[in-house]
């Protein structure tokens, strides 16, 4: 049933239909900062009953997946990650636009992307049931040092001072232990606030912290907003294809990467991205400049943040445990449907299943002609808005989009007094990327050091528990190796190239 | 039932209906029904169960939207200053709304809230996965008896209904286990399944997540589940524990008398629906019928209850 049945299952004209909307539905939602994926489903839940499973399941998979996509068209062209899977994604694809090379970022992000989330989607069809075992081999020790490991890409990001880099982390994990514990039900760092009872949300910080410095300095400085150049260029396909075939270790690293990421319920997208990106910079040849504009910064985010759907996916038909947050929306719209999760769906219910994946496979492809024209469109937009028009246009964006997180007024205000705080932290020479690498990374580590500790404890095995188990022991290996590895290429490499970009 | 007595029955059901209806002209819109917490959730699954026999039996739409933060405090704390007219509902749920005031300042206390209707609950249950030692929960309490600590239970969070049932039960059975707590019961089962816990102190509905991968050993109900007519209540093994996480909706105080009694009515009739209450206990949930009229009655006992686990337990002092 995996095979061409399916397939022409999947292939009815509605099906299309439905993949191609919700493909573009998608894209559209997640280029707009503060409307998520998990959003643009929840908000698709009720106009999905009425239909037939596999159908309801094939327009949330491809709003999911384009909402993934779609992320990347601000943090190109606006230095905004759309979703918080896109924030790696801003590192290299703004720079890039700033230069004039936004039209390639934006081919590239698009080719990326489809090629992660078939990766992705491919997995999920040949492996699924194996590979959901990852997901439960992933205890909460695991957790904490996947955690760490993530945070020591702060040392890799902040180049030029590390003791900058991480007095931002630390600002950001500070962020993250506002409001009640997740954990321990503590009420911490809200001053008697009844606002901040409910936490900084890690989107409204993301609007904050990464839009708002952007949108002062447009203000502040004369001169065009991204350089373009003297003559249209179309999609640049063919240049994006040379550098993604340059680049296809990395392609298919941060594809795998992704898919792995997206099956552990306790990270998603945005991890996803950081742990590529990371693995991308680290293995950077002599004449990559990663965080100057580099092609493979915004190859591996996007391809590793969309092989999160369909490594999400695994768990979530195979365990019933949703692997990222759209995917515990889908769960609920399934159950609402009748449908039981579990490793019966896949010969109880095989059609319904294997079409909805092949429905997945199908709006990926798909994704390919309506992405390179929609960044187009974008792109255009964008360059060739006037400053008074753009800049007014985009900081309502951010609001309605902040807005919209929780339906909260106070969200708003941080995030405009967080974008503040920001923009001066960017004068003193404070990136954004730390800071909110530690908001995301913060609650990760946390849980997963109170829950290996109490349970380490209970087994009267603390040691054991933190460094004896062999995932932990390789996370930790590799944590160590990320942080010697510039001190290691520094001696090994007598004097590193001068940036040539620019 | 003869079914001349049926008719005059139904009759008399349309009857009392269309005067209540004239009584109140209620919903005259879409209802905006605002779940506290994140979508995916039970509470979310629930609503979106509701939704398609709102819209079926009332004519209008049930707007399912979230406002998540502190637990669900953030969206409690600001019930009272949404308009009153019943085009405005929320969700809530037991024990949240009675610990997290009586344990800090949250912004609303418990008799802020104006619950309308309780119309479920998911039952605390102690799950095991399928090819756990223990087959009962006798073995469970001997291993625990001889090995004071050891026993890890995952659960969904501190100050939790599970949470709540684990303390209770430890000094019921006079045993020494170790909760540990997860964000959610996502991750507790996950936990679970991944062998990180012992069992996991969980609900009906989170076993039935997991199908033929976890096992029951008890439920807190009076009577077994449905779903589950094998496994044993905590009562029948001589534990008088019956308790579990209650889910129910209230709105804004400024809300009309005339309105709060049409709303419990109408939920009461979603809840009466077959096929509805089908959907719920497949999916591991166990129905319960708490209208207006009952609603101090209820949360008074049940805060009673609440607030004395959770001294017992050393979450409130």
């Amino acid at each position: 049933m995996s095979g061409l049945e399916a397939f022409l299952a999947a292939l009815t004209p509605l099906n299309l239909l439905l993949a191609v909307i919700g493909v573009i539905a998608g894209t559209v939602i997640g280029a707009i900062p503060g409307l998520t994926a998990t959003m643009a489903v929840a908000v698709l839940v009720p106009f999905t009953f009425g239909m037939p499973p596999a159908p309801a399941l094939i327009l949330m998979g491809a709003i999911y997946t384009g909402a993934i996509y779609g992320g990347a068209y601000s943090a190109i062209l606006l230095n905004t990650p759309g979703t918080p899977s896109a924030i790696a994604t801003t590192l290299d694809g703004y720079p890039m636009a700033r230069r004039g090379d936004g039209d390639l970022a934006m081919t590239l992000a698009c080719l990326a992307s489809v090629a992660g989330g078939l990766v992705g989607a491919l997995a999920l069809l040949t492996l699924a049931p194996p590979l959901s075992q990852v997901a439960l081999a992933f205890g909460p020790v695991e957790y904490f040092w996947l955690a760490i490991f993530g945070l020591s890409l702060i040392s890799a990001l902040s180049e030029g001072s590390l003791l900058k880099g991480l007095a931002g982390g630390a600002f950001g994990l500070l962020i993250s232990c506002i409001g009640v514990a997740e954990v321990s039900a503590d009420v911490r760092l809200t001053f008697g606030s009844q606002t901040l009872i409910g936490g900084i949300n890690v989107v409204a910080a993301l609007i904050g912290l990464f839009c708002i410095p952007v949108l002062i300095d447009l203000v502040a400085t004369p001169g065009r907003h991204l350089h373009v150049a003297a003559e249209p260029r179309g999609f640049r396909l063919a240049e994006a294809v040379s550098v993604l075939m340059r680049k296809k270790v990395n392609l298919l690293r941060s594809s795998v990467i992704g898919t792995i990421v997206g099956i552990l319920p306790g990270a998603g997208g945005s991890v996803a991205g950081i742990v590529a990106y990371s693995e991308a910079r680290r293995s950077a040849r002599p004449g990559e400049h990663y965080g100057k504009g580099d092609p493979g910064g915004v190859i591996a985010s996007e391809s590793s943040n969309n092989a999160t759907v369909g490594g999400g996916f695994i768990p979530t038909l195979v365990l019933g445990i949703p692997g990222t947050p759209p995917d515990a929306v889908i769960l609920g719209a399934l159950l609402v449907q009748g449908l039981r999760t579990g490793p019966s769906l896949f010969t109880e219910k095989a059609t319904i299943v294997y079409t909805f994946i092949w429905g997945l496979i199908i709006a990926t492809v798909l994704m390919l002609p309506i992405g390179l024209l929609l960044g187009r469109y974008a792109y255009k937009s964008i360059i060739t808005l006037p400053k008074a028009l753009l800049v007014p246009s985009v900081a309502f964006m951010t609001i309605i989009g902040t807005f919209a997180i929780r339906n909260s007024t106070s969200d708003v205000v941080i995030m405009i007094i967080l974008g503040v705080i920001g923009w001066i932290l960017g004068r003193f020479g404070f990136a954004a990327a730390p800071i909110v690498l530690g908001i995301i990374l913060g609650p990760i580590a946390e849980q997963g050091f109170v829950q290996a500790w109490t349970i380490g404890s209970a087994q009267q095995d603390l040691v054991g528990m933190f460094f004896g188990r062999p995932i932990s022991m390789a996370i930790i290996a590799f944590t160590v190796f990320s942080l010697a590895s510039p001190l290691l290429m520094r001696r090994w490499r007598l004097k590193p190239e001068i940036a040539h970009v620019e | 039932m003869a079914p001349r007595r049926r008719f005059t029955l139904g009759l008399a059901g349309i009857v009392t209906a269309a005067m209540a209806a004239a009584a109140v002209a209620y919903p005259t819109k879409s209802v905006d029904y605002i779940i506290p917490f994140g979508p995916g959730g039970e509470s979310d699954i629930t609503a979106r169960l509701q939704q398609p026999f709102f819209k079926t039996m009332f004519g209008q739409d049930l707007v399912v939207s979230y406002k998540p933060g502190g637990g669900g405090a953030v969206g409690w704390a600001e019930l009272n200053n949404l308009p009153g007219d019943g085009h405005t509902i929320m969700g809530v749920n037991l024990p949240h709304i009675v610990l997290q005031p009586a344990q800090k300042k949250v912004g609303y206390t418990t008799e802020d809230l104006t619950t309308v209707y309780w119309f479920h609950f998911t039952p605390d249950a102690i799950v095991v996965k399928d090819d756990s030692p223990y087959k009962t929960l006798k073995d469970l309490i001997e291993y625990a008896k001889a090995n004071p600590g050891k026993v890890t239970l995952s659960g969904s969070g501190k100050g939790t209904a599970n949470h709540l049932a684990q303390v209770r039960f430890d000094k019921m059975a006079g045993i020494k286990t170790t909760y540990v707590s997860f964000a959610g019961t996502g991750p507790s089962n996950t936990a679970l399944l991944g062998g990180q816990t012992t069992a996991a102190w969980g609900y009906t509905t989170s076993a039935a997540a997991l199908g033929e991968k976890a096992r029951i050993l008890a439920v807190a109900m009076d009577k077994r589940h449905p779903k589950y007519p094998d496994v044993p209540t905590f009562k029948e093994l001589g534990f008088d524990l019956v308790s579990g996480a209650y889910r129910g909706i209230a709105v804004p105080k400024s809300t009309p008398e005339d309105t709060r009694k049409k709303l419990s009515e109408m939920i009461g009739k979603i809840n009466a629906d077959p096929q509805f209450q089908k959907r719920m206990l497949d999916g591991g949930f166990a129905m319960l019928d708490i209208p207006y009229e009952k609603n101090a009655e209820f949360m008074k006992a049940r805060s009673a209850e609440f607030i004395e686990a959770a001294k017992e337990g050393g979450i409130l002092n």
